[in-house]
């Protein structure tokens, strides 16, 4: 049986009412990695606030790890490990106090579960006697995780557990979760960052309260409808507008070094757009075709949906 | 078990590191006491008094000559009838008027009691008591003089009036009234801020998520608090005793009984805040703007309720400091036991019960 | 883009709280109409740095000028001459956007006249003539974003100080946000922008990396890829982030 059973959930809030989930249905399994995709106010916290029992659904029904979510809160309440999004650990207490203290509030020992939080552990180890409001980030980040986890928690629910982290410690903290993985816990994460989509073994494109794609991120980008092109010039900003002028452009967005397009039919006509460019002016001209990633196939669901 | 005691362990933490929270914890109370305590002057000297002496006779002789030798008193002037004294007391620096009645001295020998009368300049309530016990303790002198071996004892009754401020507002009531003041500000303001800290920097989520119990976090916020305040309390009763003269004539076990009572029902009244409220500046807000003013106006201890609108006296029913006041009173000076203050004290029960009830009804188990 | 007007330029500049040094003699400049990306780990330094070209915080040592004032004595004039965005604080919520603009407007001294054919320019802008008077809080965050920004920079300000400015938003907003700090960085300003989307920092004229305190790389993007010998700016922030000591603390 799956881990996470989410059928027609919706929650509104507010007078009048303001859809923050609109039907939203989708299973987690057992063991599995499960990213849900959006940007801030898709429903990400909402959803994951439901799951762990802190909300009520307006309608619909979820079950986690067998229990229903509105009659048997308790019950989940012992089995999930929860980390908010906001950096939730008493910021006066040490690193040491807070990881026992939450030990205790889930009625175990650290000693109990030190070999799942060994791994993070130890990077903030030599600082135990430190004040958790004095950790950078990073640290912070991990000790937030070692809390979560000091139950050994079935299903783990990590809100954008990465976000305002810089990119270097985001990777770091991307791998403890796949050690995690490996020791049987589901994991759902949330996260802004379209990048580290292809962290996670399957997702959810989430916009607007409602999801707009469910799968592994292979498939989905597998999905994207037109032939996609990356195209460069001396002056990008120049290059955009007149991109956006040219009928036969489909789409153009910048990604980085390059401009993403694709175009309306099917002969995705590059060599006369880069002679069309060439006129305008635009040099170093370069253009290639690209498989296209995950922010591509959100910016495509967002813009057709 | 051992949640609610890591629990507890955590919160003091949070109060001893925290070096706002113990300020406000024990250094109001201090203040307050002090500021109190300076209103008072131990002793007073070398007040002026008047004499209008109708008697002119042994008994009054002997009494003012007992007057004159004392430090407290200069005697100003004497005057010859009662009409005088309203103008006397508006020169400004007379303190208080002593009339003997006429034949005061064979009224004593013949009927072994008599009354004198004394009137107070009472628009400083403090001088004013402190200078009527000074004369009470003269004529107590004088009357053990008089009475001797083999003379039976004879009394002097003296009709004590309070110009200006017939109530008598002083030390001792202040006391009691600052007492219910800081105990009930304090737990309330303590309460409502931790436990809306928790909701604001999202920890509350996490305790709400773990298996624990919401009845068990809200018994386990609020015993350090309980805690803390009754230490408090012992702060505030060893200050009043021994810096500011308050009697403690009553039961000592009973004062703290009643005032755990009173404590936890500020703490509900704590609890009820931080539900209604999301921020700290909210709470605090609630806690002193909500709770300050009906203390300092409906205690009694500033402003006598018997002078209000009949509205208002009843709306000071629902204050539980009101209550609180007339029982720390009773206690510590008159040294009255349980019974005599059972009702105040059911009543604040009742209070208390009530709140609890609402408050834990209330505590949400969900966010929002 | 004139490389010639220098609008922002520091010396050494030093930042120490205690023993910590957490700005260590940065010396730079930043040229008028440049888009400039100012990149580090957390707790690198960045924000500190950030606080005392702002004149918000007063260095321990060290020399610069914003838009040619003083840091240490003309922090008054200096404000003046930036705006300033972040992503935590924008605008106030309980205000409607008219209200926000006039708001705004006026700390910052517009005359009235000018104020209103802003306003008007801004609203026409950013497509919101529908939305004008609802308020702020009923936004969106995409748009909340780019209104605030827009907002920062109605005083026509010399530079404008970006501070994460497109955390948590969408992809097509971030872009739309992006064509706002073209058309500004065209118009003049010049914009001194953090972010922690790598890609964020390719569409940057040039990029610093911070590390512990110093700035560890200055350069385009194109020119800093070739000297760390990456493919993405992503690599670019490894390959220093990297060496960082102040990591694990």
């Amino acid at each position: 049986m799956n881990d996470v059973i989410v059928e027609n959930l919706s929650k509104y809030f507010g007078k009048p009412p303001l859809t923050a989930l609109d039907n939203i249905s989708f299973e987690v399994g057992k063991g599995e990695l499960f990213g849900l995709i959006g940007p801030d106010g898709a429903g990400k916290t909402t959803l994951f606030r439901i799951l762990t029992t802190l909300l009520l659904p307006n309608s619909g029904k979820a079950i986690v790890n067998g229990s229903d979510i509105v009659k048997d809160y308790k019950a989940i309440r012992k089995k999930v490990g929860y980390m908010p999004g906001k950096f939730s650990l008493y910021q006066d207490l040490s690193v040491e106090e807070n990881l026992h203290f939450f030990a205790t509030i889930f009625d175990t020992t650290i000693a109990a579960n030190y070999k799942l939080i060994e791994d993070i552990y130890k990077h903030i180890e030599p600082f135990k006697k430190r004040r958790a409001g004095a950790l950078s980030g990073g640290m912070k980040q991990k000790l937030a995780l070692c809390c979560a986890l000091i139950h050994r928690p079935e299903v783990l629910f990590l809100d954008e557990p990465t976000t305002g982290v810089d990119s270097v410690s985001r990777k770091e903290f991307w791998e403890m979760l796949k050690r995690l993985k490996q020791e049987g816990i589901t994991i759902l994460v949330s996260t802004p960052y379209m990048d580290e989509a292809n962290l996670c073994e399957r997702i959810a494109l989430i916009q607007d309260g409602e999801i707009m794609s469910i799968d592994t991120p292979q498939n989905i980008t597998a999905t994207y409808p037109y032939s996609l092109f990356a195209i460069k010039s001396t002056n990008m900003s120049q290059l955009l507008t007149d991109l956006r002028q040219y009928d036969p452009i489909n789409s153009v967005f910048s990604f980085g070094e390059y401009h993403h397009i694709s175009f309306k039919d099917e002969k995705n006509d590059t060599d006369t757009t880069l002679a069309y460019l060439q006129n305008l002016g635009h040099t170093a001209l370069e253009c290639h075709p690209i498989s296209a990633n995950i922010e591509d196939c959100f910016i495509h669901q967002m813009s057709t949906k | 078990m051992k949640q609610f005691y890591s629990f507890v362990r955590k919160e003091f933490y949070h109060v001893f590191r925290d070096n706002k929270t113990l300020l406000m914890l024990f250094g109001l109370p201090i203040t307050q006491i002090v500021l109190f305590g300076f209103a008072l002057s131990n002793e007073i000297k070398n007040s002026n008094i008047v004499i209008c002496d109708y008697a002119n006779d042994q008994a009054s002789h002997e009494i003012i000559d007992r007057i004159a030798v004392s430090r407290n008193f200069d005697i100003k002037k004497m005057i010859l009838s009662e009409d005088e004294i309203e103008a006397t007391f508006k020169e400004g620096d007379v303190k208080l008027v002593l009339v003997f009645p006429n034949n005061l001295n064979q009224t004593l020998i013949h009927s072994k009691t008599a009354q004198i009368q004394i009137i107070a300049d009472a628009t400083d309530p403090n001088t004013a008591s402190t200078l009527t016990a000074y004369i009470q303790a003269i004529l107590n002198s004088y009357q053990a003089d008089m009475g001797g071996a083999n003379k039976p004892a004879v009394q002097i009754i003296p009709e004590i009036r309070m110009l200006y401020n017939p109530e008598l507002k002083g030390a001792t009531n202040f006391v009691p009234g600052v007492m219910a003041l800081v105990l009930f500000l304090i737990c309330v303001l303590m309460t409502s801020v931790s436990i809306v800290k928790e909701k604001e920097t999202g920890t509350m989520e996490i305790l709400l998520v773990s298996p624990m119990n919401p009845l068990t976090i809200i018994i386990a916020k609020a015993t350090p608090y309980f805690v803390l305040s009754l230490i408090n309390l012992t702060v505030i009763l060893l200050m009043s005793i021994f810096l500011l003269d308050m009697p403690l004539n009553g039961s000592l076990a009973l004062l703290y009984l009643v005032s755990s009572i009173f404590i936890l029902c500020a703490l509900a009244a704590g609890l009820l805040i931080s539900n209604s409220t999301d921020s700290q500046q909210a709470a605090m807000l609630i806690s002193l703007m909500g709770m300050l003013l009906p203390i300092m106006l409906f205690t009694g201890f500033l402003f006598p309720l018997e002078n209000m609108p009949m509205p208002l006296q009843i709306f000071a029913n629902i204050v539980p400091s009101k209550w609180y006041y007339i029982i720390v009173k009773s206690i510590m000076i008159k040294g009255l036991g349980i019974m005599p203050i059972l009702k105040e004290t059911l009543i604040l029960t009742g209070m208390t019960l009530f709140l609890l009830l609402v408050s834990l009804k209330k505590f949400k188990i969900r966010l929002a | 883009m004139s490389n010639t007007n220098i609008v922002i330029a520091t010396k050494k500049l030093t930042k120490q709280f205690g023993d910590f040094t957490a700005v260590d003699a940065i010396t730079f400049e930043v040229y008028q109409g440049e888009i400039f990306g100012f990149l580090g780990a957390n707790g690198a330094g960045k924000t500190t740095a950030m606080r005392m070209l702002c004149g918000l915080s007063k260095p321990t040592s060290g020399e610069a000028t914003i838009a040619g004032f003083d840091i240490y004595k003309e922090t008054e004039r200096i404000k003046t001459k930036i705006g300033y965005m972040s992503q935590k604080f924008s605008l106030y919520e309980d205000l409607t956007i008219i209200e926000n603009i006039n708001f705004f407007g006026g700390i910052y001294g517009l005359p009235k006249a000018a104020l209103k054919t802003r306003t008007e320019q801004l609203i026409h802008r950013l497509g919101l003539e529908a939305e004008a008077n609802k308020l702020v809080g009923d936004l969106p965050l995409g748009w909340k974003q780019k209104l605030a920004f827009s907002v920062a920079i109605l005083h026509e300000p010399s530079i404008v100080f970006l501070d994460e400015p497109t955390g948590g938003v969408d992809p097509i907003t971030r872009r739309q946000f992006w064509d706002l700090i073209y058309q500004a960085a065209e118009s003049g300003i010049t914009i001194f922008v953090t972010t922690h989307y790598m890609d964020e920092a390719e569409y940057c004229n040039r990029v610093s990396m911070m590390v512990d305190g110093v700035i560890a790389a200055l350069d385009t993007p194109t020119n800093l890829k070739k000297q760390f010998n990456a493919q993405t700016m992503d690599e670019v922030f490894h390959e220093l982030a990297r060496g960082a000591k102040r990591k694990s603390d």
